[in-house]
């Protein structure tokens, strides 16, 4: 086998280990799921073909020893080698069949949408609670004692999170209430988990549905304690709120 | 010029015998539908106005689904080339380079074809809406009518300008002829323009419609027209449009260069095929900000729809466009590069390095443009991660990161340009190195300032993001573009020439890379159709007109990818006749030609967008090989 051929192999095997066993141990990281694993590991493939094929020279460098091994012209070794492939190849094919169309026990991949939109009656809804210091502090007495078991202190690890998959929203993350609108807040809270369209598996929330023990407005005087706790603003289409 | 005029006569009839056939077998079509409509009449129809009518095996909507991607993508087709190719045609008028002036007919030829093709698609499209959705055409009718009557005036002067644009083209060839021809295609253009934005209001109205309760025909149409998402709909495609047509010409000239038989002919395909690339390349760096204006409207007109596109059921279909976008993004640079490689002869050391630096930063961006927020993972995967987000790489999936890397990808794509424009010349003013220096430093400066924002993005209110730091990420992209093409214009001008660029040496890879170019855009605005289309949900008009049909679902994922698979092997296969049936007598020339003379072998030696001196030397040195 050339040469040429084994700088990409190493480089595969290298992102592959990086990124199955390295980055679990980063702070803050968790092990990623195969399918991201995959796309990485294509995309590093991609990039490699790409930059073989760029020259005459290189291409014929990169596939010859393939095309050497594959055709016998290799000789020594690697020409009974291939025969070793040839039997091989469709074990390794309907291995992949097997595994992807037999019966088995273990639930399908996840493909749930965390936040789905909400309905036509909650859009453009706007917080009617004037933003008031005490109203902020009654909205955060509210949440430690309804939300705060679950969600914490606004970071998803309450005492009570490590029994719920997947785990209570973190407000803290940037990526989570600082995405959305106040409406959208008040929806969820409103409505909870069975309030979710199937794309968001309602299934799959422990949310309460709190309109059945708080008011409208004691939910916003929430939604404003809990985007003060977490150090966020809402999602708005005016620079001045 | 008796023979000019048999060829016109030709070319008319041939058109007009593709228009018959096609309206033949459209014809033919619907009768063999009239029975199934009739028996899928509701017997109660009789006393209650219709609705909907709906045809077995394939459905109303499938049926009109396809109709309507197939004559969107040929509208943005038609749409597209006239702007390239009168830009074309008035760069060989200006430069006096006859090689322009060809390529503009080229480009118009195939305009010129699927021109009619078009309209027919248009014509079927009309007659399936009336037929299937006839309470919501009267009520869209009732609406626009005033526009309706634009669009046919509009139309009739846009076929008049094309037919005395591309009939006249040799007629008006010379002197205050070729002005006044020049001036037709700017006219081609201006309709052109208008009537693609006429029939979007009638689609953007449907999404985010304005109605008035009260005011003439005239006032009602206005209002419906000028909609919150008209304009970001209408530069979105303009934009598209030209990506779509520079992509469509560089895969007609991969394929003409593929099985091209002399040398001539190599030479001019791997040109054309280099314009294909370089206009859709054009197009493609400032889109995604297009795109991006539009999806804020969009979610500033209703949040609803802005999360069922952004955060909903199809947030999906933008992980596949960044997929789609990306294997664009690495085709486009990738045929620069080969053509660095190929066009340079000994270029291939001097320039691996850039290329694996560039090749390495677009995959790295490729990576967090199409890492999801919400990841597919098994349950025992996300209870490791603690749900479908990651904890570390989840910050990928949000907007910020995704602006910073689309902006960090055009950068790259632009610098790619930069460096085949300047391959083979070596600086000789004085100041070329301050200029080089400058050069470096715009671009690392440009680079830094996009991540920083994108990565302060996280920490600001999503109001600021979107109005400040976004927009400052675009503008320091404009102005990396507008500060380094002068600048590097300037040291070419006095540059001196060290290798010549050779066309008709391009490896088949090159060709089919162009080919893919094409695929992939074609698929990508079938994906993005779908994608608007399906953002009104249940709604015939979004929220005062219901789909209260059986077809008032959205379809599965998997199902719509499907239908776009289909819609864009259709559409390829249309090109491939249409392209097929126009080229057909120049095959028969060329055959003719190829009886009389022989080929050259070898490269022949031109520059690009280099040396005027060279290149008029190596048209002196081959006058009689290049295709003038």
């Amino acid at each position: 086998m050339g040469g040429v051929l084994v700088r990409p192999i190493i480089l595969t095997v290298l992102i592959y280990l990086f990124l199955k066993f390295i980055v679990p141990t980063l702070p803050h990281s968790a092990p990623l799921p195969s399918s991201l694993i995959f796309l990485y590991l294509m995309l590093t493939t991609a990039g490699i073909v790409i930059f073989a094929t760029l020259s005459g020279a290189s291409k014929d460098a990169f596939f010859g020893p393939i095309f050497r091994f594959l055709t016998g012209e290799s000789g020594g070794a690697l020409s009974s080698a291939r025969y070793l492939v040839l039997a091989l190849f469709p074990l390794l094919v309907g291995w992949q069949t097997y595994g992807s169309t037999a019966f088995s026990d273990a639930p399908p991949a996840e493909n749930r949408t965390i936040h789905p939109a909400p309905p036509g009656e909650y859009t453009g809804l706007s917080n009617p609670v004037p933003k008031t210091p005490d109203n902020i502090m009654y909205g955060k007495g509210l949440y430690a004692s309804r939300c705060s078991p679950c969600h914490g202190n606004f970071d998803g690890k309450g005492f009570a999170a490590p029994g719920f998959t997947p785990p209570p929203a973190n407000f803290k993350d940037p990526t989570t209430i600082a995405m959305l609108q106040e409406s959208f807040l008040f929806w969820r809270i409103k409505k909870g988990g069975v309030g979710l369209p199937v794309e968001g598996m309602p299934w799959k929330s422990a949310m309460p549905r709190w309109e059945l023990e708080l008011s409208d407005e004691d939910i916003w005087k929430v939604i404003m304690g809990e985007y003060d706790g977490a150090g966020q603003k809402p999602r708005t289409w005016d620079e001045s709120e | 010029m008796i023979h000019q005029g048999r060829k016109v006569t030709n070319q008319g009839s041939q058109l007009a015998g593709r228009a018959a056939l096609l309206a033949g077998c459209a014809a033919l079509l619907g009768v063999a539908g009239i029975p199934d409509l009739v028996l899928a009449q509701d017997s109660v129809a009789a006393q209650a106005p219709t609705a909907y009518r709906d045809l077995p095996f394939i459905g109303s909507r499938n049926l009109v689904w396809i109709i309507a991607q197939l004559h969107l993508l040929l509208a943005g087709f038609v749409l597209g080339v006239p702007i390239f190719a009168w830009l074309c045609e008035i760069v060989g008028w200006k430069s006096g380079d006859k090689r322009y002036d060809k390529l503009a007919k080229e480009f118009t030829k195939l305009l010129t074809s699927s021109y009619a093709t078009t309209a027919l698609f248009g014509g079927i499209l009309l007659f399936l809406l009336i037929g299937f959705y006839p309470k919501l055409m009267a009520y869209l009718t009732d609406i626009f009518f005033p526009s309706f009557l634009v669009y046919c005036a509009l139309f009739l002067v846009e076929t008049a300008t094309l037919y005395l644009y591309w009939y006249g083209w040799d007629a008006m060839a010379e002197g205050n002829g070729k002005k006044f021809h020049i001036f037709l295609g700017l006219l081609l253009n201006v309709f052109a323009f208008f009537i693609m934005i006429v029939p979007n209001s009638w689609a953007t109205f449907q999404a985010s419609p304005v109605v008035l309760a009260e005011g003439t025909d005239f006032e009602r149409a206005w209002a419906a027209t000028w909609n919150p998402t008209w304009w970001p709909v209408n530069v979105h495609r303009l934009i598209a449009n030209v990506v779509l047509g520079g992509y469509i010409c560089g895969a007609y000239a991969g394929i003409r260069y593929l099985s091209a038989r002399s040398q001539e002919e190599r030479y001019h395909y791997d040109w054309m095929g280099y314009v294909g690339n370089f206009i859709g390349v054009f197009g493609l760096l400032p889109l995604p900000f297009a795109g991006y204006w539009l999806m804020r409207e969009i979610y500033q007109y209703n949040q609803q729809m802005g999360i069922t596109l952004m955060g909903g059921f199809l947030s999906w279909l933008f992980i596949l466009q960044a997929m789609l976008i990306g294997v664009l993004f690495l085709g486009s640079n990738y045929y620069f590069w080969l053509g660095i490689t190929h066009r340079i002869p000994g270029s291939e050391t001097q320039y691996r390095k850039p290329i694996m630096a560039m090749l390495i930063i677009l995959l790295l961006c490729l990576a967090v443009w199409m890492t999801p927020h919400s990841l597919v993972a098994s349950l025992a995967e996300a209870q490791q991660m603690g749900g479908t987000h990651h904890p570390l790489l989840g910050v990928f999936g949000v907007m910020s990161a995704k602006m910073t890397v689309a902006n960090l990808m055009v950068l790259v794509t632009f610098m790619s340009f930069i460096m085949y424009w300047r391959a083979g010349k070596q600086d000789t003013a004085g100041w070329a190195k301050v200029a080089k220096a400058v050069i470096g430093a715009v671009l690392a400066l440009a680079g830094i300032a996009v991540i920083v924002l994108g990565v302060w993005g996280y920490f600001v209110p999503a109001i600021i993001r979107i109005n400040y730091f976004s927009t400052s990420q675009v503008g320091i992209v404009i102005f990396v573009m507008l500060t380094i093409t002068p600048l590097t214009a300037l040291l070419l001008k006095s540059a001196k020439t060290t290798t010549e660029m050779v066309w008709g040496r391009m490896p088949p890879r090159a060709g089919y890379a162009l080919v893919l170019n094409a695929v992939m855009v074609i698929l990508l605005m079938t994906l993005m159709g779908y994608a608007r289309s399906s953002s009104r949900v249940h709604w015939h008009v979004y929220g005062v007109m219901r789909d209260s049909s059986q077809y008032a679902f959205s379809p599965a994922l998997g199902y719509a990818a499907a239908l776009m698979a289909l819609n864009t092997f259709l559409f390829c296969m249309l090109v491939a006749f249409i392209f097929w049936v126009a080229t057909m007598g120049d095959k028969a020339k060329a055959s003719a030609a190829g009886a009389k003379g022989k080929a050259e072998p070898g490269g022949i030696p031109a520059m690009a967008g280099g040396s005027q001196t060279l290149d008029e030397a190596a048209s002196d040195a081959s006058v009689g090989h290049r295709p003038v």
